[in-house]
Order: structure tokens, then sequence, then C-alpha cells
């Protein structure tokens, strides 16, 4: 005999809520970076990437250091939650898992925060 | 507590060749983790100036990085199409095992022929233009 309640079935939401908000997301994240990645390889096409200046006054100009500072967040949030699932799946000795998880969430972040301060650097170098 | 069997049951399905789809989002997913690092490395040397950005270029130039760059390229190409192929089976179609086979298919094919165009573009026609 099951104690969960006929709503608590329905929502299907587990005991924490924690799955269905990993899952969502997961997918929500995915749909933001399908537009920015794609933003940012076509600008990558038409960028001639060996001249510096150029590359710095691309990176400041207009909207492109806030897309470029939401690409950097959006795929380093992604990119933690699935690198996170693949140590859940595989890793199974208790201690082994929990510091990879813990490893991954840091990594995640300071990659993150160093992309996103060397975007600011650039992008607030123009007001200088 | 007698050991619970654990997720996913890789071995004990018989093989479909659409597995082949399923395992390699998930590595090109990982290595594509990686190439975050390399993308703040890049922003780094942007924001560093242009003597930190010439170091990374270099770097990035050198004839290994260049073929990881390309694999990461083919990498992304995968993991956006499936990605999207996994999207629309969140919807609730294209679940069928006809379906689900026959958008393998097409996801791998245009995988390839959006990386030919991206690798063309970055690689060769940027190494020809001044």
């Amino acid at each position: 005999m099951s104690l969960r309640t006929p709503l608590g079935r329905v929502l299907g939401l587990g005991s924490a809520h924690e799955g269905v908000h990993h899952w969502v997301v997961q997918r929500v994240s995915a749909v933001a970076l399908i537009v920015l990645t794609l933003w940012f390889v076509l600008s990558l096409v038409r960028l001639p990437l060996g001249d510096h200046a150029q590359v710095i006054a691309w990176m400041a100009e207009g909207i492109h250091p806030v897309l470029l500072a939401l690409l950097v967040l959006t795929a380093a949030w992604h990119s933690k939650l699935g690198v996170q699932v693949v140590i859940e799946d595989y890793v199974h000795q208790r201690h082994a898992k929990m510091a990879l998880l813990i490893v991954n969430t840091f990594a995640h972040v300071l990659v993150a925060a160093t992309a996103v301060l060397a975007v600011l650097r650039v992008a607030l170098r123009s007001f200088a | 507590m007698r050991p619970r069997p654990l997720s996913p049951h890789v071995t004990v399905f018989r093989f479909q060749y659409t597995m082949i789809g399923s395992f390699t989002h998930r590595m090109t997913g990982v290595a594509l983790s990686f190439g975050l690092i390399v993308l703040a490395a890049w922003l780094v040397g942007a924001a560093g100036g242009a003597q930190a950005y010439a170091t990374v270029s270099a770097a990035l130039g050198s004839v290994p990085c260049q073929v990881l760059l390309a694999l990461w390229l083919l990498a992304f190409c995968y993991h956006l199409l499936n990605g999207v192929r996994h999207l629309v089976w969140d919807l609730g179609y294209g679940l069928e095992k006809r379906e689900a086979r026959r958008s393998y298919r097409v996801t791998m094919a245009a995988a390839v022929i959006l990386w030919a165009a991206f690798a063309w573009y970055l690689f060769l026609a940027h190494a020809v233009s001044p």
C-alpha cells in the first residue's frame, strides 16, 4: 500500500521536488542555449579572430556583452546539471560520488565567474 | 541493506543502434563541458590585452588545438541537434520506434552537414582571408 496522497501522485514531484526542478531547468537552459550558442558561433564565423582590437570591439559592442555573459552562465548551468547526472549515474561509491558532485559544482562556478569577469572587464573598459 | 539495482541498466538491454545516439549525447555533452574552459580562457585572453590575446590565440592556433576545436565543433553540432530531438520527445512527439530511428539518422546526417558548414567558415575561409 502506498502512503502517497492522490494529489502527490498526480503532481509526481517526489518527496523533495528536486528531480522535476532539475529536469525543467535542464530543458529551459537548453532552449536558451539554442539561441545563444548559434548566435555565438555565427558571430565567430564573421569575426577576424586574429585581430585583438576587432575582437574586443565586438565583445563590448551594444548587447554583445550581455549575450556573452548569458551564454557563459547558461552554458555553465546546463553543463553543471548534465555532468551531475553523469556522476550520479556512473559513480556508485558514496564518498567518491559526493566529492565529485562538489568538485563539479565548484568547477562550473569557477569557470562561469572567471568568464563573466572577463566579459565585464572588456565591456566596462569602453566606458573608461 | 541488500544492494539495490542501480541505473542505467546499459547491459541488460538488447543492443539497438539508437543507443549510440543516446550515449553520444552524453559524451558530447561532457566534452563540451570541458570546452567551456577553453571559451573562458579565450575570453580571459581577450580581456587581458593584446599580449595575452596573442598568447591564447597562438595556443589555440596550434595543430593539436585546432584538431580539438574541430572535434568540439562537431560535438556541438550533434549535441545541439540531438538536444532539439530530445526537446521534441519531451513535448510528446516522435516517440514511436520507427520515428525515433528515422530522427536518429536525420540528426546524425544533419550534424555532419552543419559541422562541415561551420568548419568551412571557421577554419578554412578564415585561413584564406587576410
